[in-house]
């Protein structure tokens, strides 16, 4: 049988409301399973990732306990484990198992975790860039066109050699570029998770923290438009 | 709860496990084989399957199926390329291929379903109990058409197919089982139809897959198509004949190209021989390790372009992975070795049988749905990417290749234009930006009420579940109502069809258990003749006259029965003749012939017990 164990996370929010179990109708006190009956409890659809997994919302997250927490969800949840119970049951726990993966999978990877805070907090990031950054408009022009001469130029000729050293060098300058901007949103992290640490509710704090989202938000979207150039490139002159 | 057995369904070989003392065992036939052959044959009295079924391959070859497992999920023209090679004859019908074996046809799923038939059989037999649970795997690059009509097959054989898993998943199940493999692996399977890469993770006996990829149209039938193009272009040149007209001939070469494919795994050179048709005597030729590597290199290097992929997704390069494991008879060729050795820089592990290990990774399987094994957890992904066709018939995508399974998405729809009453969906599998360089799965239509446009909202979620089948459902959020959607697969039997051959499937299983009872009965009626032949010869001189005549008799008879088609005859006359020879076998010394004639079975005349 799976026992919870609380995460060493510190302490947090239980991960559901109180409500009632949806079997035995005893009051659920937060965890996954009834205490009475013993039987799973659906993860409500509005629990954000990060409480899911029983993390606060903080941009640096230790992989090795956030995946320790991902096993223990999983043998918790996992289909494999419910074949021999009710339909209920088994519903409950596909329903949970695909939040537990999309959750994991989200919080896993620096770039999606703080694109989804940042969803949390302030909406959406998604909404795709489509014109340069203003510090790469001018760059990034040169760049098309030496593109479609690139595209143009005869196989195997001498312009296209040119051409091709001429875009490998422009590839490792926004390489560069995009490492950079990583470094930056790094520094941002840290900035949100000290704020958050603080836990203040000055005016100062939330204008801090509108700064912070706002820069957030201008390097998630530069640097996502950067890597789609980035591999256009890689997959262009290969 | 009842017994659960693990399947692999293979192109070229299935094989049935089960688990007894948390130890995963492959269940072998009476003569000891655990392999059968994934081929049926439609003989004058009905279906065989297994190694009776192969010999027809010569003998019938438009009436006997072999690699069904290619067409599993497919259109007519999903194969037009290769429909040539195939003897049988091959159509199309609701956009599912049919087999044409004299005046019925079969869909993919129910020749498989005689396969799994037979492997069901088999289990009974060995474990003396009804066997009505399984766990089937397929390859990890399967889509969903091909995962439905691999569960399709199951059904129509009469199993509750509990789970359907990834072959390479499976493998790496067994391996971390009976080999304590830790760590980040790499499992490399290439069999006789399919290859498939998986990347996992095996920690405190969790396996997660990292990432996946494959062909689901590269194997070992490839291979053994490269050198038989070879022959047939050889004995076009040499002897002006087109083999191409002589589908039991071509079937011929196609098996000898294969087992010279084989023995050139262990040996440097072969020499290949066939009898030609029109009298034109024999076509024998000498074969290299070096010219089959030459014939097949491009094969194999396909298979590195889906590794790397998988590794990229990953997040990893080579140097990251612990072992590497190979799985499937294909990966027996030294040529593949090389190139796997050679890619991951790492000696690759084959200490568990190729051929069985899948099976058994399914039998762990089995017995973790069944609650036996309660400490391992297999976390696999899907494939493909899955989503919706959007304006512009562009794919948007809902859910990522290589996403944790059970995995969903939930998508919002809304209404144009005033008034109407329904939005077309259209699902699609894929990786590539437009609709139709993709695969189509399914479209359905949701019922919308009739408000002003953009009122409506309808939340549709897309469901892909641990067998990494899609499942899809509506709820109008205005109302909370849920609604039920007719989902018409693109490339699948519709339930009704699955329905009815599901019936017929009983319906025709007492005409197959006769002509199987039949073959069998045959088959060791010309065993025991043949022991009786050979007992004459040593002892004839040992028995009076009277004795003598009372055997020939008695074989005579034998022979007649055998070429009648009841098999209780034959059984009838084996027995007449077993009491005739009585005397002969207690008067022959040679103690071994003796055993050959008390024992009258086949299986340890064979194996010379
Ligand atoms: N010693 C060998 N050398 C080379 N090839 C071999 C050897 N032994 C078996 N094979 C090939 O391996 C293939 C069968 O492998 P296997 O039984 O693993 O496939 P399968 O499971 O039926 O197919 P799949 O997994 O693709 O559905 C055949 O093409 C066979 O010719
Ligand atoms: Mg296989």
């Amino acid at each position: 049988m799976y026992h919870h164990t609380h995460s060493t996370v510190g302490p947090r929010e239980l991960p559901m409301a109180r409500s009632m179990c949806w079997h035995c109708q005893s009051e659920v006190a937060g965890e996954y399973f009834c205490e009475r009956c013993v039987k799973v409890q659906p993860v409500s659809k509005d629990l954000d990732y990060f409480t899911c997994l029983g993390f606060p919302r903080r941009l640096t997250i230790d992989q090795h306990q956030l995946e320790t927490k991902f096993y223990e969800l999983s043998r918790a949840f996992h289909p494999d484990f419910y074949q021999n119970k009710s339909a209920a049951e088994q519903t409950i726990s596909l329903g949970n198992s695909a939040m537990l993966n999309i959750a994991y999978r989200t919080l896993r990877d620096p770039i999606e975790r703080a694109e989804y805070l940042l969803d949390l907090e302030a909406g959406s990031v998604k909404e795709i860039r489509n014109s340069p950054p203003a510090d790469l408009f001018e760059e990034i022009l040169e760049l098309q066109d030496t593109l479609s001469e690139y595209r143009a130029a005869g196989h195997a000729s001498e312009t296209e050699s040119t051409l091709r050293a001429k875009l490998q060098s422009e590839r490792n300058t926004l390489e560069q570029r995009q490492r950079e901007m990583e470094a930056t949103l790094q520094q941002l992290f840290v900035q949100w998770d000290t704020l958050q640490d603080r836990g203040e509710a000055t005016d100062q704090a939330r204008t801090e923290r509108d700064r912070i989202l706002k820069q957030m938000r201008e390097n998630l979207s530069n640097r996502t438009y950067v890597k789609n150039i980035v591999s256009d490139l890689a997959s262009t002159i290969g | 709860m009842a017994r659960i057995v693990g399947i692999d369904l293979g192109t070229t070989n299935s094989l049935v496990a089960y688990m007894a003392d948390g130890r995963p065992r492959v269940i072998p036939d009476r003569h000891d084989r655990t392999m059968v052959p994934s081929v049926v044959a439609m003989t004058d009295n009905g279906l065989i399957v297994g190694d009776p079924a192969k010999e027809h391959l010569t003998r019938n070859p438009e009436r006997t199926v072999y690699s069904v497992k290619r067409f599993m999920g497919k259109s007519l023209e999903d194969v037009q390329g290769e429909l040539a090679y195939f003897p049988y004859h091959l159509t199309e019908q609701g956009g599912v291929i049919r087999i044409k074996l004299g005046e019925k046809t079969y869909s993919p799923p129910q020749i498989s379903a005689m396969i799994l038939k037979e492997l069901k059989r088999r289990a009974e037999a060995h474990l003396g109990e009804s066997i009505t649970k399984a766990v089937i795997t397929v390859p990890a690059y399967f889509n969903d058409s091909q995962r439905q009509a691999t569960k399709d097959a199951g059904m129509i054989a009469g199993l509750d197919v509990l789970r359907i898993i990834n072959e390479p998943t499976a493998a790496s199940l067994a391996y971390g089982l009976q080999q304590k493999m830790q760590g980040t692996i790499a499992v490399y399977d290439l069999g006789g139809g399919t290859f498939d890469i998986s990347i996992l993770k095996l920690k405190n006996g969790i396996f997660e897959v990292l990432a996946t990829n494959g062909d689901t149209h590269l194997g070992g039938d490839d291979f053994d198509r490269q050198i038989a193009n070879l022959f047939v272009k050889e004995i076009s040149e040499q002897h002006g004949l087109d083999l191409n007209a002589y589908p039991d001939h071509m079937q011929a070469v196609r098996l000898e190209a294969e087992r010279a494919k084989i023995r050139l795994s262990d040996e440097l050179k072969t020499t290949a021989i066939l009898d030609l048709p029109e009298s034109k005597g024999r076509y024998s030729r000498d074969l290299t390790r070096d010219q089959l590597e030459s014939l097949t290199m491009e094969l194999v290097e396909r298979t590195l372009g889906p590794c790397r992929l998988a590794l990229n997704d990953a997040g990893l390069t080579s140097s990251d992975l612990d072992e590497v494991v190979l799985v499937g008879g294909a990966t027996r060729m030294p040529l593949v070795r090389q190139h796997v050795e050679a890619l991951f820089g790492k000696q690759p592990h084959c200490e568990l049988n190729p051929d069985e290990v899948v099976a058994l990774g399914a039998a762990v399987q089995a017995d973790i749905l069944g609650g036996g094994t309660t400490d391992l957890l297999l976390l696999d992904v899907t494939p493909l990417s899955l989503g919706i066709e959007t304006m512009g018939a562009v794919m948007s995508s809902l859910i990522r290749r290589n996403t944790t399974i059970p995995a969903s998405a939930k998508e919002m729809f809304t209404t144009y234009v005033d008034g109407q009453t329904g939005v077309d969906i259209h699902i699609l599998q894929g990786e590539r930006e437009l609709v139709k360089d993709n695969r189509s799965l399914a479209r359905f239509r949701l019922k919308v009420p009739p408000l002003p446009a953009g009122v409506p909202r309808i939340e549709v979620t897309f469901l892909i579940d641990a067998n990494g089948i899609l499942n899809v459902s509506a709820r109008d959020v205005r109302t909370g109502a849920t609604q039920s959607l007719a989902v018409k697969p693109s490339y699948g039997l519709s339930d009704d069809e699955v329905e009815r051959m599901i019936g017929e499937s009983f319906k025709f299983a007492a005409d197959d258990l006769k002509a199987r009872q039949l073959i069998e009965a045959r088959t060791e009626a010309e065993a025991i003749l043949m022991a009786t032949e050979k007992a004459l010869k040593q002892g004839s001189h040992l028995v009076g006259e009277e004795d003598l005549s009372s055997i020939r008799a008695s074989m005579a008879a034998v022979e007649a029965a055998k070429s009648g088609e009841d098999h209780k005859t034959i059984r009838a006359k084996m027995a007449d003749l077993e009491k005739a020879t009585h005397h002969l076998a207690e008067v022959l010394m040679d103690t071994s012939l003796k055993a050959a004639l008390e024992n009258k079975k086949l299986s340890e005349l064979t194996s010379g017990k």
